[in-house]
């Protein structure tokens, strides 16, 4: 039996489902002496804004149960510097997608049009989502007029397709991903990182110089699976899932329940082949299961 | 850039040998076969670690011969109690060797305080004049409990225990006489805790001796990624996983 791995997101074709998520697979090329970056279906890159950020002051890491916090703060090298020194080295054959993020709407506005003239940039996926900068960021994903504002503004200056990245710090994440949808959005990806906090009683201080941080890993996977599930019963544009996916079985768990294709993250850190050896599994257990394609599996969870 | 040959490797582990009585001990596991710098690192994650503990754990190479890969490693917290805990046969996964080592020296002072000893073990017995280099050892656990003996006679070596305030402060000032008295002579070259890099920083600076210090920084990835190790230097935050361990003493700021 031969498997199909292929997938569509909006406009954009993919090999496989397997995408890096973005802020755990730094500008791509950290990861190319563990395997090649050829195979994967798509990369999405550290989030990019106008000029370099230096994020949050350490430490911005703690482990925990399953999981982690981190408060990195969107440090980055820039949007001038990733075009000329990051995005040329990255390969031809996997397309490229650039994560954004910007403190207002004009800002995120231009830096939209200076990534949608890069060639080499085949989607961009709209940060209103990073709990861990104090403008922008969640702020615009946590208001659904905000939301739609800002993807309507994107999606007016681009003719990439824009992908919006949501929050699971929302009452109702629904509603957010109706008023993306409405405005425009071709994909939309969720969940981001939950907020969370951790503290160290020996020293009475928080582990996070930032106080509090995003949780990330194989602990917030029901959660997030659950949010894909609902947003999938309820926008007709495809769904990218995302939160501590780490296994086969997590891939084909959040396409069962409606996403197109996935986001892998902190399992990168796991160990750093960890994307690399999903897309050399994910054929041989669909194999296993009998599906031939993800036409007869994404969205097809009996309920 | 992109270092070649690096790849996810399972290891076995050859052995576990505590030290007893003390919260130390050395892992033995199947050799890399990669050249290294003293001062490099290796990233270890057991195959039994699931999700718990989630990230791998970052350990300088103590040494790396065609026989075995020597880790040594203290016991403070969930994973180095999971280490402590392998038996001959199990798999680790490890990646590396990683980072920039220690540069090369003809001469050279050595300081290390405690656990930093681990790389200078590597140093001492690649170095092709062993008399040429020169160790000042702080340690705060009996001396039986560290590699010591590894370290060969030819090396011109010291050792001072610290087990109170008053020790640590005469300590403090023997750093301070080295250094000086070293300055201009060869390069000087660091690795301990935080506060005994600090007071070497210190000193380095000062005597504007050229000076190296390996960081020790929580990591996630060690691969450059996660930017969640990363050390405040004249260039701003940069990863210490890539951009070091080691780093120049003038470029940092501890």
């Amino acid at each position: 039996m031969s498997v199909d791995l292929r997938v569509n997101l909006s406009s954009l074709n993919l090999k496989n489902p397997l995408l890096s998520a973005s802020g755990t697979f730094g500008y791509g090329l950290e990861f190319a002496p563990y395997g090649d970056l050829k195979t994967l279906g798509g990369i999405i890159v550290k989030g990019i804004s106008l000029k370099p950020r230096e994020g949050n002051p350490p430490p911005r890491i703690v482990e925990t149960p399953c999981g982690m916090l981190n408060a990195i703060g969107l440090q980055n090298i820039g949007v001038e510097k990733f075009l000329e020194e990051k995005l040329p080295l990255l390969p031809e054959e996997t397309p490229v997608i650039v994560n954004m993020y910007a403190q207002s709407g004009e800002e995120f506005v231009e830096l939209a049009r200076i990534l949608d003239k890069a060639e080499k940039v085949a989607a961009l996926e709209l940060n209103i989502s990073c709990p861990n900068v104090k403008k922008g960021g969640v702020l615009f994903g946590q208001n659904p007029l905000l939301a739609a504002e800002l993807t309507r503004a994107v999606k007016k200056v681009v003719s990439k397709p824009v992908m919006v990245k949501l929050s699971p710090n929302v009452t109702d994440i629904k509603e957010i991903a109706l008023a993306v949808e409405e405005a425009g959005a071709d994909v939309i990806s969720l969940i981001n990182t939950l907020g969370g906090m951790a503290v160290d009683i020996y020293r009475r201080k928080p582990c996070l110089k930032n106080v509090f941080g995003g949780l990330s890993g194989p602990a917030i996977k029901p959660v997030a699976l659950k949010m894909v599930y609902e947003v999938c019963r309820v926008v007709s544009v495809p769904v990218v899932g995302i939160g501590g996916i780490s296994k086969v079985e997590d891939v084909l768990e959040f396409m069962l329940v409606g996403a197109s294709a996935v986001q892998v993250g902190t399992a990168n850190f796991m160990r750093p082949d960890t994307l690399f050896r999903l897309v050399e599994e994910l054929p041989l257990k669909m194999k296993k299961l009998g599906i031939k394609s993800f036409q007869e599996w994404i969205g097809k969870l009996e309920v | 850039m992109i270092q070649e040959g690096l790849l996810c490797k399972e290891l076995e582990v050859l052995e576990v040998r505590p030290i007893p009585g003390s919260p130390v001990a050395h892992l033995f596991l199947e050799p890399l076969n990669l050249p290294f710098t003293p001062g490099q690192f290796v990233m270890l994650r057991p195959k039994l670690w699931e999700y718990d503990p989630l990230w791998p754990r970052p350990f300088s190479i103590c040494d790396l011969n065609s026989e075995y890969l020597q880790i040594f490693f203290q016991v403070v917290g969930k994973g180095t109690n999971l280490l402590l805990a392998l038996r001959p046969g199990d798999k680790v996964t490890c990646w590396g060797p990683l980072g920039q080592g220690f540069p090369v020296a003809d001469r050279a002072l050595l300081l290390c305080g405690g656990m930093g000893i681990a790389p200078f073990i590597a140093l001492c017995k690649q170095h092709p004049h062993p008399e040429r280099l020169k160790l000042l050892f702080g340690h705060r656990l009996p001396l039986e409990v560290y590699p010591w003996q590894d370290i060969s006679d030819k090396v011109e070596k010291r050792a001072s225990r610290q087990e109170s305030e008053e020790e640590l402060l005469l300590f403090e000032e023997e750093l301070r006489e080295s250094i000086w008295q070293y300055a201009g002579k060869g390069k000087i070259f660091a690795c301990g805790p935080h506060p005994f890099l600090k007071v070497v920083h210190k000193y380095l600076v000062e005597s504007k001796a050229q000076g190296y210090l390996s960081l020790e920084n929580r990591m996630a990835c060690g691969v450059g990624a996660c930017l969640g190790c990363v050390a405040r230097t004249r260039q701003g935050l940069v990863q210490t996983c890539t951009k070091g361990p080691v780093f120049k003493a003038e470029e940092l700021e501890l």
